[in-house]
This record gives C-alpha cells, structure tokens and sequence, in this order.
C-alpha cells in the first residue's frame, strides 16, 4: 500500500504533525490475547457482589424485572447492534421499521400522539422535555412537584443552567412558568394527583410534563388521559439488565401541537417510486446538523439497540402480560408493605397516600436494616435519605413479578430474627 | 421485500405469555386504586406469539446493512469492527446484574474498570481527569462547554462567545448554544484548514473557547495547532477537543500536548463499542487540572486500593446523566483498551491512516480531491466533476448500496460542494478497499455513459429512494390538523379504534 502511495515509511504520511508533538508510544501496557483479557476483565467482574434478582429489593429508577429471552436473541444480532444510524434509509430500514414500532409503542402507552425515536435515560428526558417547554411557552421557568427522581432533578438543573431556566420546587404555577414536571409513581414509589397537577399547570398556561414508569401504565391512567402535554421515563423497565445505570433508554412523548419542538430523531413512513412503503428520518430539518446553533437540542442519535430492547419486550408481553406484570408486582409489593409494617418500630412513611409496587416505610435504623440484610445476600431498601433530609431512616422497598412468595418469606425471616 | 408492522401482524387471538402469578394474598390494582387513578383502555400494543416475534425482528435485521456484514466508510463515524469479546465481557452478570444503588463496598470491581478505564483515557489524549458520564458525543460536548463555562465563571469574567469552524459538525454549535453561548464561525482557508487570519480577528476578551477538531472534518491536520491555541490562550479562552476524530492519531500525538483544555471522546467510535443502529454510545469528557474542580460528581476516587465515588465537588457543574454514565459501554471500551494496549492503539491508527490514504489514491481519478493530501484517517472527496453528467453525491452513495457497500458520508462538511466523505477505518482489508475503488469507478464511468441509470439506483434493496419531500408534506398535514395520519407512527384503523374502546379493564381477560 505504501508502494502504490508513493512512500517509503508512514512518517511520509504523518508530516502535517509537529515533530515536537509525536510520541515515542503510549503509555501504556501492551496488549492481551483474548484469552489473557478476559481474564482480567473477568476478575473486576467478580470484585463486585451481585445479588439474585429474587433478593433485590431495592428500585429507585432501576429495577429488577424478567426479561424475556427473544430481547437479547433479537438485539444480539449483529445486523442490529452493529449498524449505525439509519443515514441510508434504504439500507436501514430493519432499524427505522424498529425505531418506527418503538415510537408506536410509547405513543400507546402514553396515549399521546407522537414519540421521538428515543433519548439517552429518563433524567436527560425530563431535562429535554423542560427545554421543550421553555422553548414552547417563551417562560423561563420550570417547577418540580414532589418527590421527582432527584438525580433527575440535578441533571434538570445543569441543563437548565445552560439555557437560563429556572428550577424551583413546588405546584404553584404562575405567569413566569413554563411547566409543571410531575413523577407518576414518585420517587418514593407514591401516587401524586396527575389530573389536579395537569390542571394547576393549564391554569397558568404552562405545560404539564408527566415522568412516567412504563410498566404502571398498564394500570394507570397514561399521560394523554389526563391531559399532560409532555410524557417522558426511562425505559430500563423494559427488557434492559441494570448494568450498575446504563445504557438503558429515555422516552417522550407529546401532543400534536408540540411535535416540531421534540428533540432527537424521528421516524416516519414515506414511500419509493413505485408506491412501497418505507421508513425515514423525518423532520430533520428541526435537527442540529441543518439548524446548528439554532437547534433547540444537540441530540444527533438515540438509545437505538435498547428501544429496539423495549419494543421486542413490549411485543412479547402485549397488552395483558404487561397488566399481568404491574399487578402481580402490585400485590405482591403490597403483600409485602403490610408484613413490614407489622414488624416493630416500622410504620408507613405516608400511610394516607397509595402505591404500585414501590413503597416508603420508616424504620428504627435504616442502616443496620440494609447491612443485617446484606449480610444474608439480600438487597433490601433504599436509604433516601441520602437525598431528602426529611426523610430520616425511610426506606423504599420494591417488589416486581421477580420477588417470588418465598423471597418475599427470607425477607421477612431475617428481619424478624 | 418488506416486512409488515408488529402492529399489522397483530392477531387478537394470541394470548399473553405465561407468566408469574401473584401468589400473595390481596387484591388487584384494579379493585384498589379509584377509577379515576387507572387506565380507560388497554394500551394498544400488538398481540404476537413468541415465533411470530422472532421472526418479525429476524427479517427487519436482514433489511439492515451493518459492521458485520457490510463496508460501512461512513466519515466522521468510524465504523471499524466491534470486536465480539466486547460483548462478551459486557454481558458478565458481574457487570450487567449490578445495580447502581448497591454500596461502594459491593461494587469495588465497577469502580476499579472505571478508573482504570479513566487512567486509560488519560494516556490516550493527554489529559489530567475524564468524567465518564456522558451518554454521547454531543452530550459530551455540552458537559465540556458547562465546564468551561464554569471556569470563566469562577474568575468573574464574562465570556459569552463560542468560535466554531465552518467545517465543524452541527453538534459544535448546538451544544454551544445550549451552554448559553453565542456562536461564532470561523472560516476555513483555501487549504481546507482553519484560517488563522480569521481565527485572530474573532477571539476577544468574550471568546469563552474555540472548538475544533483535529485532524478536521476533511481528514486534515491543523499543522498549526501550536499556534492556534497559543493565540486562543493569550486570550484568555479554552481550547477544546472534539474527538469525533481521535482515531487518527492514537499513539502518534495526543490533543492534550497540542494545547486542548477540554477533550471528548466517542467511545463508540474510536473504542468500538457497537453503534447499535444510533446508540447507546458514550462520550467521556478529558480535562486538564484547571478544569478538574468543574468535572460533573461524582468522580471516582481510588485511594490505597479502596474506590469511593466522591459527590462532594463544590465547583461541580453537577450532574449530566443519571448514575454513573453508560456503563455497559464502558466496559465494552475498557476491554478494547486491554486487548489492544498501548501498540495496539498506535498501530491501529497508523493502518487508519494508512488505509485513507491508499483508498484516497485509488480514487482520486475518478473523483474530485479538493484538498490536497496527505490525509489523515478519511479523505473528503467531491462528485463536482459529474456536475455536468447531472449526477450528484447522492447517486453515487446510492448507487454504492447496490453494489453492497454501505455509503460514504455525504454533503458533509458543509464547505466542500458534493461532498463524499470517506473512513475506511484501520479493520478493513486492502481487498475491501480495491473492491471499493473499483465499485467507485464502475459508477463514475456508468455516470459518464449513463447517469439516468443512477438516478433509479438503489433497485436491490427493500425499498428504492424514498420521497422524503412528500413524506414531510404528509407530516405537516397532520400537525396542520388537515389530516389525521400522523405519519409518525402506526394508527390502528378507526374501526380497530372503536372496538378496543369498548373494551374496558375490568372486562377483559387477565
């Protein structure tokens, strides 16, 4: 190849760098067999503890859940996880025709119109869909009901430094407020009135912006019943392992009115010349590489191989296994809240407020629970006060369909020991 | 051939699967939670038997071009081959069963792949620290933007302007103007590089950075680095680094010695972990130490062998994603660095290089070069010269699915007409790139004798050029409210519609 360049070394090629820059090698060891590798990668594997999925007990924004086969039969196929985005569209429409199911899918269950192809997590999600808000209503401001997840929260607010927008706490809308963003269930696992907050938020003119847990809408009223503008989650639920917080996938969702406003890619039907119907990237032209510094986001991909993951776990449940889903981990969470509560010094951190399959309860020291727990291999509650200062030895504990009677029985009996 | 929706293939017979049952005593949510609080109608999501799924997707992953099947010279993306081992190590239940709230105690392993990865990362470009919490590339310019906004911050000086090359990538200037920054081109000259003449008559005291990469958007070196960001110091401003393009120079120089304050890296691209049909990807951020107190929290810390994650970073710019950033890609990207090591990645940059610029020599017959070489890891090339054929870089990306390679970029960067834009990556062998050439010129000579057969072209694959045009006219009718195809997603019949409507929880089977 040299030889048909027309040079005798690479250096030949390399005479646009300084001198002064070119390394002698990096510093760094030499590379492994696959074998040797492995190896190594697989002893940091086994410095971490990994609990049974049937003995975590623990939520807060990532979740055990059963994940059916047929999710990584279908994203382990290289023709999926090694393209890239569908630039080509005739050569991409296995992804497009996915991305295209994957936006069908969320718009059902949010019982919105429109679903982008996908964000990167539920906190970069909220961030977006606040953007969207500001960039909608021309207000600057946007306020968090309730217990929203709190890195959410943070990630809102170095977002929202950027743009000028202003975070603040509460449900008061006023003439300055560009969105109501809500958690349904909260952070803590609790029902908020969606309706009411969609309600205080149109009564000042500003946007209501529902985060939303997939799965719970199999039961609860979605987004588009009640009236949000804006739904958006993290998706993990959805057929992704927990992989110590990602990759998993962002979600959102909207009405017709706000759909030039939605950030990332997006993909519609169109069809060749001879009438076939295929799949495109749609409505670039609100996208970075035409409108540059005007672009009302910076997204350029999605989280493609998981919504793909979310769209084959969707299929496979279909309307009634996923309802199966929520209420079996629904009963059996609240099996579970009842038992707990009965144990001495524990009590309901909100006895008057209900719940799914996640729930807050306070306990004599949280600390010693979760160590006594973790000394038996079980993952239990999360301490949330590490986030919320008034919540002082709360735990949340969840339960999903993977939290058999029997794990739910070893619980309970190292507890009572 | 094309395949049905899994919403069109939906039958109403097929039962869910079988799954847990409760087991516990107690109610259903249903009889529990008011009215108000549940769900009018089932979701409307497709009803499909396991086989019937399997091969729905199989079929849609044999429409796709890919790595594994498929030349993808896709410029600015480095495509090369995702080693499988990556995959792998990925999927190890000590990483992929591991949940983010466990305690530090428990995730000692994570944290160590972390670090190291970070200290990796760090001898790669040439940095002090790297936050590994950017999902993406552009998401990782923005965290590096919020940074050095940050730090201009912290001195009390107010620098409100971004300078961005016309050549740049659209993220540049999107990501700077998300950071609350103005954007200000700068213009290349006639080389292809940036012109330092007007790179000197735009920095001023607002200028709060000047982002560029390097080689640039046309595979060129910018031979005076050293200058530029000497001229972008003295003003007081931060260099900064996209790493769209790090794959040029791995083990041969690194961005941190020619001056760059801030660094992101595509994961995804330079590191191979897989593209993944547009992500997940990941898009670490390096900075130099007066960045280091802006790094997002937490950081990890590993202190005599023990790793903490440290949250208390007064001058962070807080949190960019939630968690600990993509983890699975992170691991995927530390498993490359080790199988590879310090000669694996310079050699793998050399053979980038290499493979360019024989694949630019073999072309450049056929195509025009508008810049002169050597290049870097990918060549820009333009179809101006068929101009008068009436074929354009369209047709010939079009006409390269047909001969079973994926296309080149196109049209990209903005200043070169006719832009082909191509990376052969280090994975690809000479016989790849002799095949490649030779499809190159089989089209160039097809456009001299008959350019209409190439305005037809793609005829072999699923679909044939589709009409975007009316696709969109289609889509604003509908948020126009004149008709009620959103285009964007699939919408069940109406008369579908009316039965799943009457259709309440209570009433159906489960």
């Amino acid at each position: 190849m040299l030889e048909t360049l027309g040079v005798r070394s690479m250096n030949d090629l390399l005479v646009d760098i300084p001198q002064s820059l070119r390394l002698e090698s990096l510093q760094l060891p030499n590379g492994l067999s696959e074998f040797e590798t492995m190896a190594q990668v697989s002893v940091l594997a086994a410095r971490n503890h990994v609990y049974p999925d049937r003995l975590t007990f623990r939520g807060g924004g990532v979740y055990r859940r059963f994940i059916p086969a047929a999710v990584s039969a279908v994203t382990s196929k290289p023709e999926f996880y090694t393209a890239y985005t569908p630039y080509q569209a005739e050569a991409s429409q296995g992804t497009l025709q996915a991305i295209f199911e994957f936006q069908t899918l969320i718009a059902e269950l949010t019982a919105l119109d429109v679903s982008n192809a996908s964000l990167y997590d539920g906190a970069t999600a909220v961030a977006e869909a606040a953007m969207m808000a500001y960039v909608h209503t021309g207000r600057n401001e946007v306020l968090v009901s309730g217990y929203v997840h709190p890195e959410y929260v943070q990630v809102l607010r170095a977002f929202g430094e950027g743009r000028g927008i202003k975070v603040r706490r509460g449900a008061e809308a006023n003439k300055k407020t560009a969105a109501i963003i809500f958690q349904q269930p909260d952070f803590l696992g609790l029902l908020v009135d969606a309706g009411q907050l969609t309600k205080a938020a149109h009564d000042a003119g500003a946007l209501a912006i529902a985060c939303v847990d997939p799965i719970s809408l199999a039961i609860l009223a979605p987004p588009g019943e009640y009236g949000a503008d804006i739904a958006v989650g993290e998706g993990q639920q959805l057929g992704m392992s927990p992989s110590f917080g990602g990759p998993h996938v962002g979600f959102i969702a909207c009405t017709r009115e706000l759909v030039r406003k939605l950030p990332g890619r997006l993909v519609g039907t169109a069809h060749d010349a001879q009438g076939r119907r295929g799949f495109i990237l749609a409505l670039a032209a609100r996208e970075q590489h035409i409108r540059r510094e005007k672009a009302t986001s910076n997204i350029c991909t999605n989280h493609s191989l998981c919504a793909l993951a979310a769209a084959v776990y969707l299929t496979y449940m279909g309307p009634y296994g996923l309802r199966h889903i929520a209420d079996v981990s629904f009963r059996r969470a609240h099996s579970l809240a009842e038992r707990l509560a009965r144990l001495p010094g524990w009590e309901p951190a909100f006895p008057d407020r209900q719940f799914l399959n996640e729930f807050p309860i306070r306990v004599p020291r949280a600390r010693s629970v979760v160590r006594k727990l973790a000394r038996k291999g079980i993952l239990g509650g999360l301490e949330v006060n590490h986030w919320f200062r008034e919540l002082k030895d709360v735990l949340t504990f969840t339960c999903t369909e993977v939290n058999d009677p029997q794990a739910l029985d070893e619980l309970m009996a190292v507890l009572e020991s | 051939m094309s395949e049905p929706l899994s919403f069109e293939l939906s039958r109403p017979a097929v039962d869910p699967p079988r799954l847990p049952e409760a087991e516990v005593a107690g109610p259903p949510a249903a009889d529990v939670l008011g009215r108000e609080m549940l769900r009018a109608r089932p979701p409307g999501l497709p009803r499909l038997s396991e086989p019937e799924i399997m091969r729905h997707y199989s079929r849609l992953a044999s429409l796709n071009y890919s790595i594994s099947e498929n030349f993808y010279p896709l410029g600015s993306c480095t495509m090369k081959y995702n080693p499988v081992v990556n995959e792998t190590a990925a999927a190890l239940p000590g990483f992929a069963d591991l949940h983010p709230y466990q305690d530090e105690d428990s995730v000692q392993g994570a944290l160590e792949l972390m670090w190291r990865l970070e200290r990796a990362l760090c001898a790669v470009v040439g940095v002090e620290r790297v936050t590994l919490q950017p999902a993406a590339g552009a998401h990782g310019e923005w965290t590096a933007l919020r940074m050095i906004a940050a730090f201009h911050h912290s001195r009390e000086e107010n620098r409100t302007e971004v300078l961005v090359p016309d050549s740049a990538h659209g993220t540049n200037p999107a990501s700077a103007a998300l950071s609350g920054f103005h954007v200000i081109e700068v213009r290349s000259g006639d080389d292809g590089r940036i012109s330092l003449a007007d790179l000197e008559s735009k920095l001023s005291p607002r200028t709060a950075a000047l982002m560029l990469t390097n080689p640039n958007t046309l595979g060129l070196f910018e031979r005076e680095i050293l200058d530029i960001a000497e001229l972008v110091h003295a003003t007081g401003a931060m260099l900064y680094y996209d790493g769209a393009n790090l794959n040029a120079f791995m083990g041969i120089c690194r961005p941190g010695d020619m001056g760059f304050d801030a660094v992101h890296m595509n994961l995804h691209k330079t590191f191979t972990t897989p593209h993944g049909g547009g992500g997940p990807g990941a898009g670490p951020v390096g900075v130099k130490s007066e960045l280091v107190p802006f790094l997002p929290a937490p950081t990890v810390e590993r202190t005599n062998g023990h790793l903490t994650l440290d949250y208390k970073r007064p001058q962070s710019i807080g949190r960019v994603r939630s968690f600990y950033g993509n983890f699975g890609m992170l691991v995927r990207a530390y498993t490359y660095i080790l199988a590879m090591g310090g000669d694996g990645l310079g050699q793998a940059s050399q053979d980038a290089v290499l493979s360019a610029n024989y694949l630019r020599k073999l072309v450049e017959g056929d195509l025009d070069m508008p810049h002169e070489g050597p290049c870097m890891h990918e060549f820009v090339a333009s179809a101006q010269n068929l101009h008068d054929k009436g074929v354009r870089a369209l047709d010939i990306a079009k006409a390269l699915l047909d001969r079973d390679f994926y296309a080149p970029t196109v049209y990209f960067p903005l200043v070169v007409p006719e832009a082909i834009m191509v990376e052969p990556t280090e994975t690809e062998s000479k016989a790849t790139l002799d095949a490649f050439a030779g499809a190159i010129k089989e089209i160039v000579g097809k456009a001299k004798t008959d350019p209409q057969s190439l305005h037809d072209e793609p005829t072999k694959l699923p679909v044939g050029r589709l009409d975007e045009v009316a696709a969109a006219r289609r889509i604003n009718a509908y948020l126009q409210g004149l008709s009620e195809d959103p285009v964007l997603r699939w919408k069940a019949p109406a008369e579908a519609l009316e039965t799943a409507s009457q259709k309440t929880l209570q009433e159906s089977p489960c």
